[in-house]
C-alpha cells in the first residue's frame, strides 16, 4: 500500500469515498508525519485529536451511506492567523501568547463544515508580516528543501505562510490554508515547489482571521497541485454577512470546470516585470512558461503595466498604515500579553505591553504606518498611495482589453538562506515585487511550480486573472502544471 | 442679535459658542454589531466579540442607524450625502477596545443644515438661525469606573459600539440662552423624528461645548472644548463659567490654551482634563473594513416619507387653527404634548378652546398629579367629549371643572358623569325665571339700590341665582334673564 | 526623508510602543531609508486621479436592526469574552487606575 501522506487532497478524498482506505488511516498517517517533523518547526500547535474526530465522522458518514462532504476524510493544516475555537491562536506573536479564541473563523468553519479535519496550527511570519518566516516569535520555519551544493544551509520557506508551504512541501499535510496580503501565499508556494492561489478580494471571508491589512488580506489554499487548490478554495470561499467586504456571489464549481485547453485565450506578458538583476534562470523559466501556454492553445501578447514599479512603495504605505490601526487592539486589556511595570499607568502599560509583545518587524511596520498617517503627512503618503493604487488597478483593466490572464514569475529569486536578507528590510520587501501589484488590485493570482534552478530549488510561475476569474487562473495554472511535469520533492532529511 | 456681553475691566466681551452634540441613535442593536443597546444592563453583558475588538472581528453597519441619521438630517433641512464613508479615528484609551473609533471625518453622511431657535421666552417670534455644519455617524466608547477599586479602573463595554450621531453646529451662538435654546430645540426635533430619546441623564444626549471670547468686531479667539455636558442647564452654566474664566485670564494678560475641559455640575465650574492633555494626532483614514456607504433613491425616499410633521410646521398649523403663538410654542415644544394635542384636535375639539383647556386645566392637573402628558388619566377623545359638552351648553365652565375632576379620578366618560351626577346645566328660561323671581323677592334692598344706579350689584344677583340653581344654570341665560327682570 | 530620533520617539509614543534611546537611534536611519524608498511615489502624476476606495466594485451591505441575530456578532457572552482577560473583576475588565 502506498504511503497515504504521499497523496494529495483529490486522491485522499476519492480514496476515502471509494473505501480504498479509511479517513482514520489518513489522519493517523499525517498525525504521525507531523509529529515526526518538529525540526521544520512548521506547526505551532498540533491537534491530532481534531484530525481524528473529523476522520471518524467521515468514516461514520460513509458507513451510514450518507452523501460525502466535499472534504470528508481530508486533514489539513491551518495557518495560525485563523482563529480556531478552543485552539490557541497567536499569529506567531508573543502579544497573543495564551490566547484561545472562543470562536471559529469563517474560513476554518467552512472547511470543517466541508468535512476537513485539522492537523494543527501552522507557524508563520508574525502577524503575516514577512517574506521568509523569520519574524515568527516562535522560531523560524525551516524549508524542507536544501540546495544541492551539499552545504545544508537552512533555507527560508517563504512567507508569511511559511509554515503552510513547508508543511505541504514536506508532505505533513495534503493542503493548508494561507493568507495573502502582498504575496504571502504565492511566494512561499514558489519557494517550496507547491501551488497556491489567492482568490479575488472578497471571495473568502475575513471574519475571524487576524487582520494585517484589511483592504488586501485574502485567504487561499496551498496544496500540491492545481486541482487540490480548486477543491480547497471551493470549500473556503463563500459569502459571509459578517464581513462587509465579502462578495455576495455563489462559489463557482472550479474543480468541475478545470480545463487546460487554452484555445481562444490570450495570455499577456507584462514587459515591466522584466526587472534589473533578475536571475537568468527565472528569465528562462518565464520564457518556458510562455511556450507551455502557447502549446496549450493560448495566444501570447505583450502588454504594459506602466505603474508596476510603484506598486511596492505604495504597498509599503497602505499595508503598514492599515496594520498600525488594526494592531492597536493588542493593548493588554482584554486578551493576550499584559506587561504592567511597577507603578505604571494605563498608557505606560500599553507601551510596555506592545514593546514586549510585538516583534521587531511588526513594530517597524506599525511605526511606518503611524508615521505615514500622522498629521501633515497623510496626503503626501497615504492619499498619494491610494491614488497610485487606482492607477495600478487601471493598468490591469487596460491589460484585460488585450488578454485574459497574465503570466509572470512569482518571485525574483529562488528560496534564500535563513538570515540572508533579514538585516535589510527593503531587500526583503523586494521579494514581493511581482505579487504585490495584483494584491493592490484585488485580483486572483496563483503560483504553480515551473522547475528547479541550478541549485535544485523550485521556481514558480504566477498567473494573474481578471476579477472573479479564478477559473481562468486555475486553468492556465493547470496547463503549466501538465507541461512542467514538476515532480521534484525535498528529501526527507528532517 | 444677542446683546449678551461679559463685562470685563477692559470693556465688553462677546462670547462665541459652538456645540458638538452626541446623540445616541435609537436602535435595537449597535452600529456595527448585533448586541443590544438598552440602558442599565449588567456590565459587559451587551458586548459582542466585535464590540470587544477580539482578533479578526469586523464591523457591518446597522441600516436603522443610518436611516435615523438621514431622517435627522432631513429634519434640519440638511444636505444628505448619497456617498459617504467611515473613517477610523486612532487613539489609545481603555474605553476604546479597537484602539480606534469608527467615525466619519472626510465624507459625513449629512452635510450643511440649520435650526431656527427662539432664545427669548417672552418674545417667541424673535427667531435666530443656527447653522449646522454636519451630522456624522460614529461609535460610542465604553465606560470607565474609577471609584470601585483603590488602584484599578473598571471597564464596561456595554456602550462600546452604540451608534451616535455627532451633530456639529457652526459657532453661531452668542449667549448661554441661545445655546440653551438650540439644545432644547435640537432635542425636541430628535424626539419628534424618533432618532434619539433625548434622555440626557442616561447620557443619550450630551454636548461638547466650544467657547471662545473676543472684543466685539474682532477675529475669533482661541476656544476651549468642554466635554460631555449632559443637561441644558449645565451647558448654559459651563458657557457662562468658561466665558468669564477666559475673560479674566485674558484681562490678566494671560492666553487661552486650546484644550479639553471637564464640567463639574456640583461647582458649576470647568477644569482642564488631565487625561487628554497631550495634543492628539488621530491619524484619521478611511476604514478599510468598510466600503463607501451609498444610499439609493428608495432608501432616501423612505426616510423622507417617514418623517413626521416637525415642531415649526406644527406650530404654524396650530396658530392657523386659532391657537395663540405662545400656546402653540408650549404645545409643540415636546413631542408628547403635541401628539396629545393633535389627537384632541383630531377628535373634533376646536383649536383655541382646546389649547386654552390643555394649557390651564390639563397641564395644571398633570402637574398636581406629577404625571407626564403621555400618562394622562384622561384621553384626548374623552377630553374632546368634555369640551364638546361645554361648547353645546351642556356644561358651564365650572361644571366642566367638576366633571374633569371626576374624570381624572374615575376615568369615566364625561357624558356618563354628567348623567349620573346630574351635573347638566340648564338653559330652561322658565325654570331660571322662577328662581330669579324668588331671588328678587328675597332681596328687596339690593333691588332698590340696583335700580337706584348701583349696577355693581348685578354680580350679586348672578351669584345668588347660580347658587340657588346649584351651579347648573347656563350663565349666559342667567345674565340675559336677570338683566330683563331686574329692569322691571 | 531623514528621520531623527526625536521623530522616532514621537511616532513610537503615538503608536504606544515603549522604546529606549538605543532603539530610537537604531530605528532612525532604518525608518529614514524605508521612507526615502517609499517617497519615489511622489514622482507619479496623480492629478485628477481618485484615491482607491474599493478594490473590487462592491457596495456596502447594511445589517438589519435585530439584537443577537447571529450569536457570533451578538452580546450576552460575557464569560466567553472574559476568559482571555489578563485581569477582570465583578464582570469588568480592569486596568490601572485612570485619572481624568
Ligand atoms: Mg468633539
Ligand atoms: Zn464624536
Amino acid at each position: 500500500m502506498t504511503d497515504l501522506t504521499d497523496l494529495g487532497i483529490a486522491a485522499i478524498r476519492d480514496g476515502v469515498r471509494a473505501g480504498d482506505f479509511s479517513a482514520r488511516e489518513v489522519a493517523t498517517a499525517f498525525n504521525a508525519r507531523v509529529a515526526g517533523a518538529k525540526t521544520l518547526n512548521a506547526f505551532l500547535v498540533e491537534t491530532p485529536e481534531h484530525a481524528l474526530a473529523a476522520a471518524d465522522e467521515a468514516d461514520r458518514a460513509r458507513a451510514a451511506g450518507e452523501a460525502p462532504k466535499p472534504l470528508a476524510g481530508v486533514p489539513i493544516g491551518m495557518k495560525d492567523l485563523f482563529c480556531t475555537n478552543g485552539v490557541a491562536t497567536t499569529a506567531a506573536s508573543e502579544i497573543l501568547a495564551g490566547f484561545v479564541p472562543p470562536y471559529e473563523s469563517t474560513v476554518s468553519q467552512n472547511l470543517w463544515d466541508a468535512g476537513a479535519g485539522m492537523l494543527g496550527k501552522l507557524n508563520m511570519d508574525q502577524f503575516a508580516m514577512g517574506s521568509s518566516n523569520e519574524t515568527s516569535a516562535f522560531g523560524n520555519v525551516i524549508s524542507p528543501w536544501r540546495r544541492k551544493d551539499g552545504g545544508n544551509a537552512p533555507l527560508a520557506p517563504g512567507g508569511s505562510s511559511g509554515g503552510s508551504s513547508a508543511a505541504v512541501a514536506a508532505r505533513l499535510c495534503p493542503g493548508a490554508t494561507g493568507t495573502d496580503t502582498g504575496g504571502s501565499i504565492r511566494q512561499p508556494a514558489a519557494f517550496t515547489g507547491i501551488s497556491g492561489i489567492k482568490p479575488t478580494y472578497g471571495r473568502c471571508s475575513r471574519w475571524g482571521t487576524i487582520a494585517f491589512a484589511s483592504s488586501l488580506d485574502q485567504a487561499g489554499p496551498m496544496a500540491r497541485d492545481v486541482r487540490d487548490c480548486a477543491i480547497m478554495l471551493e470549500a473556503m470561499a463563500g459569502f459571509d454577512a459578517k464581513d462587509a467586504t465579502s462578495l455576495q456571489l455563489d462559489v463557482p464549481r472550479w474543480e468541475a470546470r478545470l480545463s487546460s485547453d487554452l484555445k481562444g485565450k490570450r495570455v499577456g506578458i507584462p514587459k515591466e516585470y522584466r526587472v534589473d538583476g533578475m536571475p537568468a534562470e527565472i528569465e528562462t523559466l518565464w520564457q518556458q512558461g510562455v511556450d507551455w501556454l502557447r502549446d496549450a492553445g493560448a495566444e501570447i501578447v505583450e502588454v504594459s503595466l506602466p505603474h508596476t514599479r510603484y506598486a511596492l512603495p505604495a504597498y509599503y504605505i497602505i499595508a503598514p498604515a492599515e496594520a498600525s490601526s488594526n494592531l492597536a487592539r493588542y493593548d493588554g486589556v482584554r486578551y493576550g500579553l499584559r506587561d504592567l511595570p511597577e507603578g505604571a499607568g494605563l498608557q505606560d502599560m500599553y507601551a510596555a505591553t506592545r514593546a514586549d509583545g510585538f516583534g521587531a518587524e511588526v513594530k517597524r511596520r506599525i511605526m511606518i504606518g503611524t508615521y505615514v498617517l500622522s498629521a501633515g503627512f497623510y496626503d503626501a503618503y497615504y492619499t498619494q498611495a491610494q491614488k497610485v493604487r487606482t492607477l495600478i488597478a487601471r493598468d490591469f483593466e487596460q491589460a484585460w482589453e488585450r488578454c485574459d490572464v497574465l503570466l509572470t514569475p512569482t518571485a525574483p529569486s529562488a528560496a534564500f538562506a535563513l538570515g540572508e536578507k533579514s538585516a535589510d528590510p527593503i531587500a526583503m520587501y523586494l521579494n514581493d515585487v511581482f505579487t504585490v501589484p495584483s494584491s493592490l488590485a484585488g485580483l486572483p493570482a496563483m503560483s504553480v511550480p515551473g522547475g528547479l534552478d541550478g541549485a535544485g530549488l523550485p521556481l514558480g510561475l504566477q498567473i494573474i486573472g481578471k476579477p472573479l476569474d479564478e477559473q481562468g487562473v486555475l486553468n492556465a495554472g493547470l496547463a503549466i502544471e501538465e507541461r512542467a511535469g514538476f515532480a521534484a520533492r525535498p528529501e526527507g532529511w528532517w | 442679535m444677542s446683546d449678551y456681553r461679559i463685562q470685563g475691566d477692559t470693556g465688553e466681551w462677546e462670547v462665541v459658542i459652538g456645540l458638538e452634540v452626541h446623540a445616541q441613535v435609537t436602535s435595537n442593536a449597535k452600529l456595527f454589531s448585533g448586541s443590544a443597546t438598552a440602558f442599565g444592563a449588567e456590565p459587559n453583558t451587551q458586548v459582542s466579540l466585535v464590540d470587544a475588538a477580539m482578533p479578526g472581528m469586523l464591523p457591518v453597519p446597522n441600516r436603522e442607524c443610518i436611516r435615523q441619521a438621514v431622517r435627522t438630517g432631513m429634519a434640519i433641512d440638511a444636505q444628505i450625502n448619497r456617498w459617504s464613508r467611515f473613517d477610523r479615528k486612532n487613539y489609545f484609551y481603555a474605553d476604546l477596545p479597537q484602539g480606534y473609533q469608527i467615525s466619519q471625518l472626510y465624507h459625513p453622511l449629512v452635510g450643511e443644515g440649520h435650526l431656527d431657535v427662539s432664545p427669548d421666552d417672552k418674545n417667541p417670534e424673535a427667531v435666530k438661525r443656527i447653522g449646522i455644519e454636519r451630522i456624522h455617524v460614529e461609535q460610542d466608547a465604553g465606560k470607565l469606573m474609577h471609584d470601585q477599586h483603590p488602584t484599578r479602573s473598571y471597564v464596561d463595554l456595554n456602550r462600546s459600539g452604540v451608534a451616535l450621531m455627532e451633530i456639529v453646529s457652526r459657532p453661531d451662538m452668542r449667549s448661554p440662552a441661545e445655546a440653551g435654546a438650540y439644545l432644547t430645540k435640537l432635542r425636541s426635533i430628535l424626539r419628534y423624528v424618533g432618532s434619539c430619546d433625548g434622555n440626557m441623564d442616561q447620557g443619550s444626549m450630551r454636548a461638547d461645548v466650544n467657547v471662545s471670547v473676543r472684543k466685539p468686531g474682532e477675529p475669533l479667539g482661541t476656544r476651549t472644548e468642554t466635554k460631555n455636558v449632559n443637561s441644558v442647564r449645565f451647558v448654559m452654566q459651563a458657557i457662562e463659567h468658561e466665558a468669564k474664566r477666559q475673560v479674566a485670564l485674558l484681562e490678566e494678560g494671560g492666553t487661552i490654551v486650546q484644550e479639553t475641559r471637564l464640567f463639574n455640575p456640583d461647582t458649576g465650574q470647568t477644569r482642564s482634563m488631565r487625561s487628554k492633555e497631550d495634543a492628539h494626532d488621530y491619524r484619521y483614514f478611511p476604514d478599510p473594513d468598510l466600503l463607501p456607504l451609498e444610499l439609493d433613491e428608495a432608501f432616501v425616499a423612505e426616510c423622507r416619507a417617514s418623517l413626521p410633521e416637525l415642531p415649526d410646521a406644527k406650530r404654524q398649523r396650530y396658530e392657523a387653527a386659532g391657537v395663540s403663538a405662545y400656546q402653540a410654542g408650549v404645545l409643540t415644544a415636546e413631542v408628547e404634548s403635541a401628539r396629545w394635542f393633535d389627537a384632541l384636535l383630531a377628535a373634533g375639539a376646536p383649536g383655541a378652546q382646546a389649547a386654552n383647556w390643555v394649557s390651564s386645566e390639563l397641564f395644571g392637573a398633570l402637574n398636581r398629579l406629577g404625571k407626564g402628558i403621555e400618562e394622562s388619566p384622561v384621553s384626548p377623545s374623552a377630553a374632546a367629549e368634555l369640551l364638546a359638552l361645554v361648547a353645546d351648553g351642556t356644561l358651564s365652565g365650572s361644571l366642566a371643572k367638576q366633571v374633569f375632576e371626576v374624570m381624572l379620578e374615575t376615568g369615566e366618560a364625561p357624558a356618563a358623569i354628567v348623567e349620573a351626577r346630574g351635573l347638566k346645566q340648564t338653559s330652561d328660561t322658565g325654570a331660571i325665571d322662577v328662581v330669579i323671581a324668588d331671588v328678587i323677592a328675597k332681596n328687596p334692598n339690593q333691588l332698590a339700590q340696583y335700580r337706584g344706579g348701583k349696577e355693581a350689584l348685578f354680580g350679586f344677583f348672578v351669584g345668588q341665582t347660580m347658587k340657588a340653581m346649584g351651579g347648573k344654570a347656563n350663565p349666559g341665560v342667567v345674565n340675559e334673564r336677570l338683566k330683563a327682570m331686574l329692569a322691571g | 526623508m531623514s528621520v531623527d530620533t526625536r521623530t522616532v520617539k514621537k511616532i513610537a509614543s503615538l503608536a504606544r510602543i515603549a522604546i529606549t534611546e538605543e532603539d530610537a537611534a537604531r530605528l532612525a536611519p532604518e525608518l529614514g531609508n524605508i521612507l526615502h524608498w517609499i517617497e519615489q511615489l511622489g514622482e507619479v502624476d496623480t492629478a485628477g486621479v481618485e484615491p482607491m476606495t474599493a478594490v473590487i466594485p462592491n457596495t456596502l451591505r447594511l445589517r438589519d436592526d435585530v439584537i443577537d441575530a447571529d450569536p457570533l456578532t451578538g452580546g450576552g457572552i460575557r464569560d466567553k469574552l472574559m476568559t482571555n482577560a489578563p485581569q477582570a473583576e465583578h464582570g469588568f475588565f480592569t486596568v490601572p487606575k485612570v485619572i481624568e
